[in-house]
């Protein structure tokens, strides 16, 4: 009787089906597991363009040296702050400090996301000809690989059940090079995480808006969260597009 | 004998409820394939809710200063003639701003939920009032907006429902005032589509606001908040005072052409007056690219460079 009842439960368990939802959100009730491409709620994919209408002057221009403001700066950062030298950054091969996963969504440009395969999704940017890729699969990343400006970027969908449609896609990066939140050189480092969440909502006249919740945590060089919202307008195709390399400077 | 039979048994049936709890819970979005959570369709949004601070979405430090906005010709005019003097007024002091200052403005959000007596259904949220605010209710009970000629209010009429995981709203109805303090006018045929968000103890609210008269673009503001512990009350009465006019006076304003402060921001930020005054290329990564070669940055920041410091440093007298 026990064993039989251990049966019925492992069964169940092994026989569960998925609630892997199709871009249209309805289940599909299938027990083999869909991709992430297949399964996502929202689509991302296309060419999106920087709607600068918040933190314009520390966005859109360079900031001056040593101002931080609305950045919880931690005691360890001002000295770097205070030290910025872009100069030195270019000299050094450093002038993609800006560029990393930490600020990157806030740098005015275009996004180019597609799906490099079935559970990977890939963002291009063209300001700084940078490339993250948000990957849905767990992979154990070598401790010894290099950090780099992106980072690895895990990605997971939060979909609204059925019979509504829609979701978020949630991103957390961590293994970056250390970089800057700003041009003007307010510091993250490498210990800093990146919490993200894509969401997207219509415009009036018919577009579509991409809203990117970013969450930058580092024990180092904030004393809490700094957290900004960039968004995106949809544009039809990529006639815009527009790569242009890193700069301290610019 | 009783006791090892209904021993196992007990802990079977324990196993069992443990193991159809985990299969709910791997259901509901633990270790699903392509990396899945189940959302709530809806979340819950009554609370208060205190202002992150990290964005610079409130751009009134100085009174020229229309940066991150698509206006046109007839709003910059307007907005170049308003004297925010015209607050000192004792019949201007306690008229408070419209619906877009739930996220143009420096507060919190205290938001509650109402309900039918008799059903108990969800009527209305309530984003409760502060002293120079008049709240804003979003109505979920299916009512229709009113007709095009009915009364326009400061909150204007808002209604909502639940949709992807946001709450969605549309106000309409507001009456003329302003999209900032800075005197950037917004016209009574101007709407707002809103977009609330939940992740975790974040919400994040969008403001669109488009207006015919005055906005070339629509107005894309999108406000953080995090979940306050403590409750919110920001609705300290309006009084008005004597502040300096008295009634007959003139209403402070700028002549055309007369504005003194058109070039403070310019000239302390070293910004592009086109960025200032609000022209709509200004809001595009071209135009970064555009001013590469002529912008000069300004010199070192000596005072309030922090997080707690001013928003903008002013030149003193």
């Amino acid at each position: 009787m026990i064993a039989a009842l251990a049966l019925v439960v492992a069964a169940g368990l092994k026989a569960r089906p998925t609630v892997a939802a199709s871009p249209g959100g309805q289940p599909q009730g299938s027990a083999s597991p869909a991709s992430a491409r297949d399964s996502a709620p929202i689509d991302l994919t296309g060419y999106w363009v920087s709607y600068v209408t918040e933190n314009w002057r520390y966005r859109m221009v360079t900031p001056a040296k040593g101002e931080y403001r609305r950045i919880p700066a931690s005691p360890a950062a001002l000295p770097i702050i205070a030290a910025w030298d872009p100069a030195a950054d270019t000299r050094a091969g450093e002038q993609c400090k800006s560029y990393g996963a930490g600020a990157i969504m806030s740098v005015p440009g275009r996004l180019h996301i597609t799906w490099q395969d079935a559970n990977t999704l890939r963002i291009d940017i063209d300001a700084g000809k940078q490339t993250r890729l948000v990957r849905f699969t767990d992979r154990a990343s070598s401790p010894d690989a290099p950090l780099t400006w992106q980072g690895e970027s895990v990605g997971t969908w939060e979909r609204v059940p059925a019979p509504d449609t829609g979701g978020s896609l949630s991103v957390v990066t961590s293994r970056m090079r250390a970089g800057y939140l700003r041009k003007n050189g307010v510091s993250y480092s490498e210990r800093a995480t990146v919490s993200e969440h894509f969401d997207v909502a219509p415009l009036p006249d018919g577009g579509q808006l991409l809203l990117v919740n970013t969450t930058v945590e580092d024990p180092v060089y904030l004393n809490g969260p700094y957290i900004v919202s960039p968004h995106f307008k949809k544009e039809a195709d990529g006639s815009k597009w527009d790569p242009t390399p890193c700069s301290s400077t610019w | 004998m009783f006791i090892d039979v209904v021993v196992p048994r007990a802990a079977l049936g324990l196993a069992i409820v443990g193991l159809a709890a985990a299969v709910v819970f791997t259901q509901a979005g633990q270790g699903l394939a392509g990396g899945q959570r189940v959302l709530q369709g809806q979340f819950e949004i009554a609370g208060s809710w205190a202002p992150l601070g990290t964005e610079d979405v409130q751009n009134d430090s100085v009174p020229v200063d229309y940066l991150g906005l698509a206006i046109t010709d007839d709003a910059r005019a307007r907005a170049l003639s308003y004297d925010e003097s015209q607050k000192s007024m004792i019949e201007r002091q306690c008229q408070g701003w419209g619906a877009a200052y739930a996220v143009l403005g420096p507060f919190g959000l205290r938001i509650s939920t109402q309900s039918d007596a008799a059903t108990n259904r969800l009527v209305s949220y309530t984003i409760d009032a502060w002293e120079d605010w008049n709240g804003l209710t979003i109505w979920m009970d299916g009512r229709p907006h009113p007709s095009e000629h009915a009364l326009h209010t400061q909150a204007g009429f808002t209604t909502g429902r639940w949709e992807g995981g946001a709450l969605a709203a549309h106000t309409t109805h507001m009456k003329a005032g302003f999209i900032r303090k800075t005197g950037v006018p917004l016209s009574d045929e101007a709407t707002i589509d809103w977009r609330f968000f939940r992740h975790g103890d974040v919400l994040t609210v969008l403001m669109v606001a488009r207006d015919p008269i005055y906005l070339v673009e629509p107005e894309v503001i999108s406000k953080g908040f995090r979940l306050s512990q403590a409750p919110l009350d920001y609705r300290d009465p309006c009084v008005p005072s004597f502040e300096g006019p008295e009634p007959g006076d003139p209403v402070p304003h700028y002549a055309p052409g007369q504005n003194p402060f058109v070039n403070e921001f310019v000239e302390l930020y070293h910004l592009p007056r086109e960025a200032v005054l609000g022209y709509r290329e200004t809001l595009y990564p071209e135009y970064r690219k555009k001013i590469k070669d002529t912008y000069v940055p300004p010199p070192p920041c000596t005072a309030d460079c922090g997080v707690a410091g001013n928003f903008v440093r002013r030149r003193g007298p």
